[in-house]
């Protein structure tokens, strides 16, 4: 598998760090509500085909991606940079 | 038997001797040790997996199931070697298998031990039957009985390599589909790999015996090799693909050593390749399919391609006496061939009305007749064929009527082909059912892969050429180049397959001609496949198991389709209903060797190593490996044992002053406006009043709020931290902070740096170590008032700027100094030179954790990813007045029960050490040998040389509930149990007064 970071190019997997599902709804710190915080942290959707995904190039940029990667052929259909940078294309 | 002339790929300048079970035999370079078998008139070559029957070499390739052998010696043994893929070399030493005491004369056959027992099924009857003593009772025998070759205990002395490949196009064999779209392709300028598995390039090219553009078929093949590597493409021989992965990634296997004696100097023994391609061709050819006849698994029973190979690139002939037994055309090559060549042929048996018109032309031009509309029977014989029985054959019905016996000493049997398509089904093209060769092609493909030549079911040498040049052409097309070379050669005395009928087995209805089998390697029979249609297991992954057809080292690569073909028969389907299994990596056996690649033994793992390594080692310490650091566990005196080591080491630090390497630390560096605002959201506890110049211990937890790691952080300016963490959780927490930082809070304005390998660190502790810190460093006020505990202070040692912050791990007065990386060694050898008077003494690993629990302070053994703060004692440092990461869910009930586990002591009653691995049990009053559940374990353990006994940290349920009572601490698998008494979990100084001193 080979990602393509938006800032070094395209990599080898070994070079990176799985971080999780991307599609969860991230809860915001004033947010103390004890249902939000379990659903953000627990559920998962899980699905058969696209999913969206957290990945960090943690032997290279160390930038955390997200990438949507069809889970039934490991086919990587998009790459964007998550933070800061957001949004920067890095050319 | 070999032949005086002949002969496309030996060599016979080239003359090689070679021993097998010991009898010294001889061969040509460029021979298989099957071939040379052959040669030397080897028929028996090994006994059957489970029944011990005698078997010979059956194919010329991959797909041979019967001649295993264990090749080499010494820590180069290797057991399961098909003799039909290794090439032979001087002085090989080759053995068979699974035969007691001899080849000739196996103990397990001649006595028929074996057959009534192993019918199908045995395993699953045997091991799921009412009663496990069954499994008792036959492990023994099956043991002894069903090997295969035995492996080398001693060390393999040959390395193995990984390599990456990248290419625009990968063609995957070298036979006429496989060269002529590298061709075609390389001419076009697209640059190409070419893998052949064996050291020939060419494939079924150097056994045709038509001619391409003029030329023999195997020189056309030389000729494209030298223009494939004239134009640029890479060919590699003796390099199988053998696993087809996603995002074209194909990983192949090279021989680079195995058939040489041992490998050249600084080359491996094999390499393993891993190819990303843009586009895969995949020309992998057809397996002959033979069929199932009674005593079909006798010696001098063979494919018929099989023998036409040995002959036309080995001059070598199966027997002297031969019988045919095909369903197509092609199989008659073989016999032509053996003909010419001056063998007898004493039957051709074809159950077909007629063969096609080419090959009566051939029967014709040598006088040879063909008995069409019968069949092979049985061949008979004991070691091997003496005779076959031959009858009339009804194809519509199956039906036998009456019949001869004819001697003979060899059969070539051909029942078909069944294209290659282990790596398009990889890949993920479904199979999908070709009816005119009954068999499965390569399905619509999946993954960026065309298929072409015989793996499509295109068997004409003009017609693989042909296809191969147009599938070339199409990839050359849609890669853009505009040139396109698509020359298609001529071919002359071509043949094809003929009309190919579903016959897969000769069955004979009355038994009287014994065993007919399907897969040689595991004895699997055609009865054997009706049985378990009968019992049940009927859908093809539960033959598969019930049988365990096509489950040996030849992965059923000559019987799978036959065993398909038979249940579907049995079932009344058709065989595309009664489905194809999905194949899977690996196409050939893969050696363990080569996918572990350089990674052994001292490579196994990348190695860390502190700044400060070799004094530690020129020092005597005892290195131990903690993740991946290597550490100093205690720096023996003379022939000291390590439990004497850290008591004198641990006593010298409480009662003196001692040095321990701390370079393992994570260190993070925190910077950036938000810093304490960061700071403030990753920690339970508050650091916003944290000053400048003072240091705080932070616990963080994880988001669902259990601990996640703990550490000092120090305040280096108003914008500006150092966070240090455990030595497992360096990574960790780095990872963490950086996904909160892009994922949550990307507003903040924050940089992380990671410095652990930048900064080295050094803890000096102990009453003394204030003494030997001022004489060292003069530029700092080591006054309580102007240092105090907590105090983080920049200064000079001899030069080198060093970072002080006063910490304590061990709970006495101590320091934690850092400097750069760079600097380590010197300021390390500069403070054990200053602590000369007060007799400083390096201490490692065991002293360290020793310290650490006579205090109770917690590490990884207690942030176990189950406990919470208030579990380890923690739970007033969570701070309820700001919201941080892990708040919310820490809240939760269950996280405040109770009964859950948390820290205490444990003291040991009598003075005996307690196991490390103990769980804690209520004592055993009645002495009954009952014992209770488990209430909790010891986390770590070790001697206080001040409290002068055993002590223990554990995680007990109720925790300090149970200040004061007696437990037994037991480690069953040890047969250890001891009497604690639960207490504090800090043992020495609760007040903290040495460390504030």
């Amino acid at each position: 598998m080979i990602i393509d970071c938006p800032v070094c190019g395209p990599r080898h997997l070994a070079e990176f760090s799985y971080g999780g599902e991307a599609s969860r709804t991230l809860v915001a710190m004033e947010n103390t509500d004890r249902e939000d915080w379990s659903t953000y942290v627990f559920a998962r959707q899980n699905p058969r085909g696209p999913h969206e995904e957290h990945w960090q190039h943690s032997g290279g940029c160390r930038s955390w991606l997200q990438v949507r990667r069809d889970v039934t052929t490991h086919r990587i259909e998009a790459v964007r940079l998550i933070g800061p940078f957001a949004g920067e294309t890095g050319s | 038997m070999r032949l005086p002339d002949g002969g496309n790929s030996i060599d016979r300048g080239q003359p090689l001797r070679f021993s097998f079970d010991g009898r010294p035999m001889s061969g040509f370079a460029g021979d298989s040790i099957a071939s040379a078998l052959l040669a030397n008139g080897v028929s028996v070559v090994g006994r059957s997996f489970k029944l011990h029957r005698p078997r010979g070499i059956f194919a010329a390739g991959t797909d041979e199931p019967n001649a295993l052998m264990t090749l080499r010696e010494g820590g180069r043994r290797e057991p399961n070697v098909k003799a039909t893929e290794a090439e032979l070399f001087d002085g090989l030493v080759v053995q068979s298998q699974n035969r007691w005491p001899g080849l000739g004369f196996d103990l397990m056959a001649a006595t028929g031990l074996a057959a009534p027992v192993l019918s199908a099924g045995f395993y699953y009857k045997t091991f799921i039957g009412p009663s496990q003593k069954a499994w008792m009772l036959y492990e023994h025998f099956i043991r002894r009985a069903a090997g295969l070759g035995a492996a080398s205990l001693e060390p393999d002395p040959d390395s193995y390599e990984h390599a990456w490949a990248f290419t625009d196009v990968l063609v995957v064999g070298s036979g006429p589909a496989g060269l002529s779209s590298a061709l075609t392709l390389a001419r076009s300028g697209v640059r190409v790999l070419l893998l052949e598995q064996e050291a020939v390039i060419g494939g079924h090219l150097l056994q045709e015996p038509g001619t391409i553009d003029g030329k023999p078929a195997a020189r056309w093949a030389a000729d494209a090799r030298a223009e494939l590597e004239s134009l640029g493409a890479t060919v590699m021989p003796r390099t199988t693909a053998w696993g087809y992965y996603d995002g074209n990634v194909i990983a192949a296997l090279e021989r680079v050593s195995d058939h040489l004696p041992t490998p050249l100097p600084h080359q491996p023994r094999q390499r393993q390749w891993n190819i990303r391609a843009g586009k895969v061709v995949l020309a992998t050819g057809a397996f002959e399919r033979p069929i199932a006849f009674a005593g079909n698994d006798l010696p001098g029973v063979m494919l018929a391609g099989a023998a036409e190979r040995y002959l036309a690139r080995h001059a070598v002939v199966p027997g002297q006496k031969v019988a045919l037994f095909a369903s197509n055309d092609l199989a008659y090559g073989a016999a032509f061939a053996l003909h010419d060549a001056g063998i007898a042929i004493a039957a051709l048996v074809d159950p077909r009305e007629t063969p096609g018109e080419t090959v009566l032309q051939g029967l014709r031009a040598r006088g040879l007749e063909v008995r069409t509309g019968q069949a092979i029977v049985a061949a008979k014989g004991r070691q091997r064929v003496r005779s076959i029985h031959v009858a009339p054959f009804d194809i519509a019905r199956g039906a036998l009527v009456g019949g001869e016996d004819l001697a003979v000493d060899t059969v070539l049997v051909s029942g078909g082909f069944n294209p290659v398509i282990h790596l398009a089904s990889q890949a993920g093209g479904p199979a999908q059912f070709d009816r005119a060769l009954q068999s499965f092609v390569a399905g619509a493909p999946r993954e960026d892969w065309l298929a072409t030549g015989a793996v499509t079911g295109q068997l004409t040498l003009a017609g693989a050429l042909g296809d191969g040049a147009r599938t070339g052409a199409e990839i050359a097309t849609g890669l853009g180049h505009r040139t396109i070379a698509s020359a298609v050669p001529t071919v002359a005395d071509d043949r094809g397959p003929g009309d190919m009928p579903a016959i897969f087995e000769i069955r004979d209805r009355q038994r009287k001609h014994g065993k007919a089998f399907v897969d040689f390697q595991h004895d699997v029979t055609v009865d054997d496949i009706r049985l378990a249609n009968r019992e049940g297991y009927r859908s093809v992954e539960h033959l598969k198991r019930y049988t365990t057809l096509g489950m040996g080292t030849d992965q059923g690569k000559s019987s799978n389709i036959i065993g398909l073909a038979l249940m579907a028969d049995a079932r009344g389907i058709s065989i595309p209903d009664a489905g194809t299994t999905r194949y899977r990596p690996p196409f050939t056996p893969v050696s363990i060797g080569a996918l572990a690649g350089p990674e052994v033994g001292a490579e196994l793992r990348p190695k860390r190593l502190t700044p400060m390594h070799d004094w530690h080692v020129a020092h005597g310490a005892e290195m131990m490996q903690a993740g991946l650091w290597f550490r100093p566990r205690f720096y023996p005196d003379g022939n000291e044992p390590l439990e004497a080591g850290y008591v004198r080491e641990t006593a010298m630090v409480r009662g003196g002053v001692g040095m321990v390497d701390v370079s393992t630390l994570g260190k993070i560096d925190v910077q950036g406006p938000d810093a304490t605002v960061f700071l403030e959201r990753v920690y339970a506890n508050g650091f916003a009043k944290l000053p400048v110049g003072r240091a705080r211990y932070g616990l963080m937890l994880r988001e669902d709020g259990f601990l996640f790691d703990d550490g000092t952080t120090w305040r280096l300016s108003e914008t500006r931290y150092l966070i240090t963490t455990t030595t497992a959780n360096g990574g960790p927490v780095m990872q963490h902070l950086e996904f909160l930082l892009a994922a949550h809070w990307p507003g903040l304005r924050v940089k992380l740096t990671s410095v652990t390998e930048q900064w080295a660190g050094m803890a000096i502790a102990g009453p003394k170590s204030r003494d030997v810190l001022r004489r060292a460093i003069a530029d700092i006020d080591f006054d309580d008032a102007a240092f105090p505990f907590m105090g983080v202070r920049p200064g000079t040692l001899n030069g080198v700027e060093v970072l002080l912050a006063r910490l304590s791990f061990s709970g006495e007065m101590a320091y934690e100094v850092y400097c750069g990386s760079h600097a380590g060694t010197a300021v390390w050898q500069a403070l054990m030179q200053a602590g000369q008077p007060e007799g400083i003494i390096p201490y490692g690993m065991e002293a360290l954790g020793a310290l650490r629990i006579e205090k109770g302070h917690v590490a990884g053994r207690e942030l176990d990813g189950r406990t919470t703060a208030a579990d380890v004692g923690l739970g007033r440092m969570v701070s309820a007045r700001k919201n941080f990461i892990g708040s919310t869910l820490a809240a939760r009930e269950y996280l405040h029960g109770e009964d859950r586990e948390q820290l205490v002591g444990l003291s040991s009653v009598s003075g005996t050490k307690i196991s490390p691995s103990s769980h804690l049990i209520e004592p055993d009053d009645a002495g009954s040998g009952e014992t209770g559940p488990s209430l909790g374990h010891v986390t770590a353990m070790t001697y206080s040389p001040e409290l002068g006994t055993y002590v223990a940290l554990a995680l007990l349920q109720g925790g300090m509930k149970h200040l004061g009572k007696r437990l037994t601490a037991t480690d069953p698998v040890r047969g250890k149990s001891v009497e604690v008494e639960v207490t504090d979990p800090c043992f020495i100084d609760p007040e903290g007064s040495r460390m504030h001193g």
